[in-house]
């Protein structure tokens, strides 16, 4: 039987890898909320070429108004916060992202959580792999306009490589615009060395997340890498990367993991253990927040395990080579930027979706097409096509968003998602004979 | 109206010509001649010109063509401008095309950037990266390489190294370009009813698809015509519109909106054109460096380009106020994030200093423009009648 | 026994079922309007299809007959239209009833008097019209459905009245259509078809009092039939007792469509619509390669390969302009009813242009261009045109056209639809690309449900128990 064999939830056991990432979250939360009385300095940023390490280096706090976003997607806020920016004149076409969290400030920037957002003292636009990043800047530079804001523009790969001129680019940006900005907001000094150690750290991260996300190679699979894999991901998308902590998080992610390969287990789904794998997938586009739960369920119920996610790779990608090198700490940086998935060229995503599919043998690959997006959006079909003939795979198409849940048909997906998987299953049956 | 008839029908025929005939026969005429595709918004034509290349402006298919093929690239939620863009290319209309340069507007056309790589489409498909840095020595000499990248590009097919000389003399014929269009932008703001908008688009944009010499010519042939009195004014209010930069309004939207009591005295349908406000350096030791600091420094403003340090808000109303507007007109293409994030940010500043505005969308095929005409209609109205009252108080 | 098996597949507009016996073929069809009710919807369905079937068994049974003389068939035509009208009839006695119902409780007590008076006239002469539309015009084999039907006959009989009692009556009627159309009527086959043969024996013994019977046929033609029947009709009743007592066993069903996941079925016994449809369509068609079904409320574009298995599909995304919603969108705009629209969009002398992609809008734009002075059928064209766009949109985004195509779906019944079709994929595509249509293509989906519950392929998924349901559905 594929369906998770249902355990009661409240004794659905927490790896000890969750409470680390609950600890460390919990922990920042309440620094972000006594920021003031402590005189510690908030940055906004975004998660997308985020330089958590430069911010830690600083001593400062980071904010990502897409987290907000998300979170308040997942707790069914968005919807209210999304007409809010509407009202004062936002299309209902761009990205719900931004008109979540403008609507969330309008209504006095409670958090997710239920605390109040403290007011940033830096803007940090780390201008990487959207257009829309820009315009929500511009957007919060409105509401802020006392704050400093600095621009880091990520130049991007359009020819599927880094050149010398484009981490040139960066660097000197981030010695003469951003770094200045952040001693004079920070009132610290940067310290290159501070930065090195920091790096160091961020090196390690990386490298284990790396391996996390390559165990998938497994038959089955221990992890989920969507789902699931969002939560693995959260600590360097919130700005843990370059911390101890997350060194600590991501170790301790790696030793579970391996710990359920040996025991021939497949992943953790919120209703239990999955018993069978069915299905494996590699997905392309971020997941839908206000449905979070169900949307997961509509996979795990069917057996269906995501080997991989374009995804889980927006905050930095490491399967392609890149690790963070202290050596050359502001180089480094700037390739990390570069490196982020949507900054890579369509071809580049092609081929590291390919890759995923054949080393973690998948049997489908599946786009869940969101709508406010264009920077993943614009091009998926000519992707899916081109995967589809280049490999072979069989190919699924869903549409949903990011976090307006008027956007979300339930029923729609449900559909689409029983026909993709019952024609994968006849194409394994078909295989067999 | 009859001398510059003439003139006004071949710009007509020209401007939706998407098979191109004026390019090809040019690129026909010589060796070594190249025609580089560039999309909305602006592209430093100037190094073209110079790489013996002509640049010629690809703005979609607009109601001239139906997109079937095209569609299948796209979702329902993205603009339509890069479907019939793809649909030219797999029509092959694109067939004498050397080159491709996409500038960074949005995700769309980035994206579509690669699709032209995937799909091979011409010899080389350039991003072009405009740095929203504007440090000459950082962002500047980020686009300096970007022009250079190009040239280089141009020169792997027909071997141009270009000179110094080569370089100046275009900007040269730019400058000029650019001066006339203003000339007549600024001769139209207090006589607009001696150029309608239709026949001042269908000039602008032919300049887009000729050389910029005979464009020259043309251009002067009509400031001629504008500087003596002609047509008779009508009781109409003056107005901008603004968001049309990329996905073009048909026509048939640029009249209706005349016709429904406006003047259109200032607009961002080819802004690309008009993007740098005065001359680029002349005769400079490096041309390059001059076209990079004229982009850093004399940019019109945009809503693909970061303008925290010069608010685009502030330039819209002294631009207003410049041209002497009634009211302001939104037209932004369905779907298009730059023009459609940019909206509350401009309507506030409007609702600011009590600037009347309307706002709609349109497509680049829409077919009807009734609820276009009574939105306009009821504007110029409404000002024409009211618009003392407001001043009173 | 024979055993047989039933698909059914509930469309957004339209419900199918088909019943295939162990080779496969299809031995009966049955279409009904989709309702809120969806298990009403499944049920007339399925019961239409078991009638049809029966209707069919018959004619093999008469096969000898009908060879000797082909003029023979319009016995069992006849007979099914009788049938027909009777299971209106009955239909039509429950939203009689229903209408007196309506009119007392929602209409004050000033004007529920007259209304009941005008009800009571209004069905009285509706109901000999019906009966002679089946019995004499060919209402029968219009696979019109009741609410239509009535709906029509209905609204021509209350233009006749005062202005005033417009809206009343029509209120009445949207009140009590409803609740009629969504409850099961029982009808039992064996009573029916006797009460048929009745009535078909009249009509051909010449004792038939029918005032309105102003029968095409001349006395000389309805001596011969009348002369006919004498001898077929023994025949005839012999074996109607056979198929009427026969039992349609049904080994195992499936149902998918729409609603389906509002099915009364258990289960393991629904499949995906984009895999009974490509699957029926390979029955037909065994080398097409793309489907195309344009539904009512979705299209879907999908490429199946050599086994009738689907490799890729695609479906048009939330917005549902290019559905058949659309046409009936529009057949509303033109006060027309949906089978008038392709034969009008043929006669277009040219197509105008639709710029709107949008359903919603086409209204407005319809209304302006008929304003300016486009002929109707000009405009039809140019709707039709659009909607075809979109259809090729979709292909274009699910890889493209293989050969052969398929164009399956209720819009398939559209002709001018076809036309359109066919030229753009020609265009498109070439030549060479064999395009099949097939009146059984609105069935595909059911038909394609019918054969997977006949093989009971275990495509179900492992959490669902696969249990074949042995139900006598009959």
């Amino acid at each position: 039987m594929a369906v998770a064999s249902k355990q009661n939830n409240a004794e659905v056991k927490k790896e000890k890898s969750m409470i680390i990432q609950k600890e460390m979250v919990g922990k920042l939360f309440k620094e972000l909320s006594s920021a003031k009385e402590t005189g510690k300095k908030i940055v906004y940023t975004f998660v997308p070429g985020n330089l958590s390490e430069l911010i830690h280096a600083f001593d400062m706090l980071p904010v990502y108004p897409e987290i907000n976003a998300l979170q308040s997607g997942m707790r069914k806020k968005s919807g209210d916060y999304i007409r809010e920016a509407e009202k004062i004149g936002h299309s209902e076409d761009v990205c719900t992202y931004v008109k979540c969290d403008i609507g969330m400030m309008l209504s006095g920037n409670i958090g997710p959580t239920g605390e109040k957002i403290p007011d940033p003292d830096l803007l940090l636009l780390s201008y990487t792999g959207c257009f829309t990043f820009m315009k929500w800047f511009e957007s919060l530079e409105n509401l802020y306009p006392e704050v400093e804001i600095a621009m880091l523009h990520t130049p991007y790969q359009k020819d599927g490589k880094v050149t010398p001129e484009m981490t040139q680019y960066m660097v000197k940006q981030l010695k003469e615009e951003v770094i200045p900005k952040m001693e004079k907001v920070s009132g610290i000094k940067y310290d290159e060395s501070k930065l090195k150690n920091i790096l160091e750290n961020s090196r390690k991260t990386g490298e284990l997340i790396q391996n996390i996300f390559d165990t998938t190679k497994n038959i089955p699979s221990p992890i989920d890498a969507y789902f699931a894999g969002v939560y693995y991901i959260g600590p360097i998308n919130i700005g843990f990367r370059g911390t101890p902590e997350a060194v600590e998080y991501y170790k301790e992610l790696y030793r579970e993991t391996l710990e359920r390969i040996k025991k021939g287990l497949g992943p953790v789904t919120p209703e239990g253990e999955i018993d069978e794998e069915r299905f494996r997938l590699v997905v392309e586009g971020p997941p839908n927040w206000t449905s979070f739960r169900e949307f997961w369920k509509l996979f795990y119920d069917m057996g269906a395990v995501i080997v991989a996610s374009s995804y889980t790779k927006v905050g930095g990608v490491y399967d392609l080579g890149f690790q963070h090198d202290p050596e050359r700490p502001l180089e480094t940086l700037a390739e990390y930027c570069m490196n982020c998935y949507t900054n890579l060229n369509l071809s580049q995503r092609i081929e590291l979706l390919e890759k995923c599919i054949t080393d973690y043998h998948a049997d489908g690959f599946l786009v869940n097409s969101i709508k406010s997006c264009n920077s993943f959006s614009a091009g998926q079909l000519l992707m899916m096509r081109t995967l589809e003939e280049k490999l072979g795979v069989p190919v699924g198409f869903i549409e949903s968003d990011l976090v307006d849940p008027r956007y979300f048909s339930y029923a729609n997906i449900k559909n689409r998602l029983e026909s993709f998987f019952q024609m994968l299953e006849q194409r394994k049956l078909i295989a067999l004979h | 109206m009859n001398s510059l008839n003439n003139v006004i029908e071949k710009c007509k025929a020209l401007a939706f010509d998407l098979d191109f005939k004026r390019a090809r026969e040019w690129k026909s005429e010589k060796k070594d001649r190249v025609l580089i595709g560039y999309m909305p918004i602006y592209v430093p034509r100037e190094i073209i010109h110079a790489a013996g290349g002509l640049p010629v402006g690809i703005l979609g298919v607009g109601d001239k063509k139906q997109v079937i093929k095209g569609d299948a690239f796209y979702q329902s939620y993205i603009c339509r401008i890069p479907r019939g863009i793809i649909e030219l290319a797999l029509d092959n209309y694109f067939v004498n095309f050397d080159g491709f340069i996409f500038p960074s507007i949005c995700d769309v056309i980035r994206n579509l950037s690669g699709m032209f790589q995937i799909l091979r489409v011409g010899t080389f498909v350039h991003y072009l990266d405009f740095p929203q840095n504007f440090q000459s020595d950082i962002g500047g000499l980020f686009y300096h390489n970007e022009m250079r990248q190009i040239l280089n590009e141009i020169k792997k097919i027909n071997g141009i190294e270009v000179s110094i000389e080569q370089l100046n003399n275009s900007i040269k014929l730019y400058n000029k370009n650019r001066r006339l269009i203003e000339e007549i932008y600024n001769i139209r703001q207090n006589f607009p009813w001696r150029l309608s908008a239709e026949d001042l688009y269908y000039i602008i944009r032919a300049g887009m698809v000729i050389p910029v010499e005979e464009h020259n010519d043309i251009l002067e042939q009509v400031v001629d015509y504008m500087s003596k009195e002609n047509g008779k004014p009508m009781d109409k209010i003056k107005v901008m519109v603004i968001g049309s930069f990329c996905e073009q309004p048909p026509i048939g939207l640029i009249k209706t909106i005349e016709m429904a009591g406006c003047y259109i005295v200032e607009d961002d349908f080819l802004l690309g054109s008009r993007w740098i406000q005065g001359d680029v350096k002349e005769n400079s030791d490096d041309p390059l460096v001059a076209l990079s600091n004229a982009f850093l420094t004399q940019s019109t403003f945009s809503s693909s380009v970061y303008d925290i340090e010069n608010p685009k808000e502030k330039r819209l109303l002294e631009l207003a106020k410049k041209r002497k507007v009634d009211g302001i007109i939104f037209a932004a293409p369905s779907f298009c994030d730059p023009a459609l994030l940019d909206l509350p940010v401009y309507q506030n500043t409007c609702d600011d200093k009590n600037i009347r505005y309307i706002s709609f969308q349109f497509s680049e095929n829409t077919g009807q423009f009734k609820n276009i005409k009574e939105q306009v209609g009821a504007f110029s109205d409404s000002i024409k009648l009211w618009s003392e009252e407001l001043i009173e108080s | 026994m024979n055993k047989y098996y039933l698909g059914v597949d509930l469309g957004s507009t339209t419900s199918k079922a088909v019943i295939i016996n162990e080779q496969d073929e299809i031995i009966g069809r049955g279409i009904t309007n989709t309702r809120a009710n969806y298990k009403v919807a499944a049920d007339i369905a399925r019961l239409e299809a078991t009638f049809d079937a029966r209707f069919n068994l018959l004619r093999k049974k008469l096969d000898d007959e009908i060879k000797a003389r082909p003029e023979n068939q319009i016995y069992i035509e006849d007979l099914k239209a009788i049938f027909q009208y009777l299971q209106f009839k009955k239909r039509l006695e429950s939203l009689h009833d229903k209408l007196k119902k309506t009119v007392k409780t929602t209409f004050a007590e000033k004007i529920n008097g007259k209304l009941s008076e005008y009800v009571e006239e209004i069905v009285a002469k509706i109901e000999p019209l019906i009966r002679h539309d089946f019995l004499n015009g060919n209402l029968g084999s219009k696979s019109q459905f009741f609410r239509d039907v009535i709906g029509e006959k209905y609204h021509e009989q209350v233009e006749k009245y005062d202005k005033d009692f417009f809206e009343p009556l029509m209120l009445a009627f949207d009140k009590s259509i409803t609740p009629v159309e969504n409850e099961m009527v029982e009808y039992d086959f064996v009573e029916l078809i006797h009460e048929a043969l009745n009535i078909l024996d009249e009509k051909y013994n010449g004792t038939v009092n029918d005032i309105n019977n102003k029968s095409v046929h001349f006395d000389a033609e309805l001596n011969l039939l009348e002369g006919n029947y004498k001898k077929v009709s023994d025949s005839l009743k012999e074996h109607i007792e056979q198929i009427a007592n026969m039992k349609i066993q049904i080994a195992n069903m499936v149902g998918t469509g729409y609603g389906r996941a509002l099915l009364p079925f258990p289960e393991d016994c629904i499949k995906s619509e984009i895999l009974c449809h490509a699957f029926g369509a390979h029955a037909i068609f065994p080398n097409t390669r793309t489907v195309l079904d344009i539904g009512g409320q979705d299209t879907k574009a999908i490429q199946v390969d050599s086994h009738g298995l689907v490799t890729s599909f695609h479906m048009n995304d939330r917005c549902a302009a290019g559905c058949g919603r659309y046409l009936g969108y529009i057949a509303d705009e033109f006060s027309l009813s949906l089978n008038e629209l392709g034969p009008l969009a043929l006669e277009a002398e040219k197509e105008v242009n639709i710029c709107s992609t949008c359903t919603v809008f086409a209204g407005a734009e319809i209304r302006e261009l008929l304003n300016i002075g486009e002929q109707r059928e000009d405009i039809l064209a140019g709707l039709h045109k659009a909607i075809v766009i979109r259809a090729m949109s979709l292909i274009a985004r699910s890889g493209g056209v293989r050969n052969e195509f398929t164009f399956t779906g209720g819009v398939a019944r559209n002709q001018a639809v076809l036309n359109y079709i066919t030229n753009m994929i020609i265009e498109s595509y070439g030549n060479d690309i064999k395009i099949n249509i097939h009146s059984d293509s609105i069935f595909m989906g059911a038909l394609g449900g019918a054969m997977f519950a006949r093989r009971n392929m275990n495509i179900d998924l492992p959490k669902r128990k696969s249990k074949t349901t042995e139900s006598n559905l009959n």
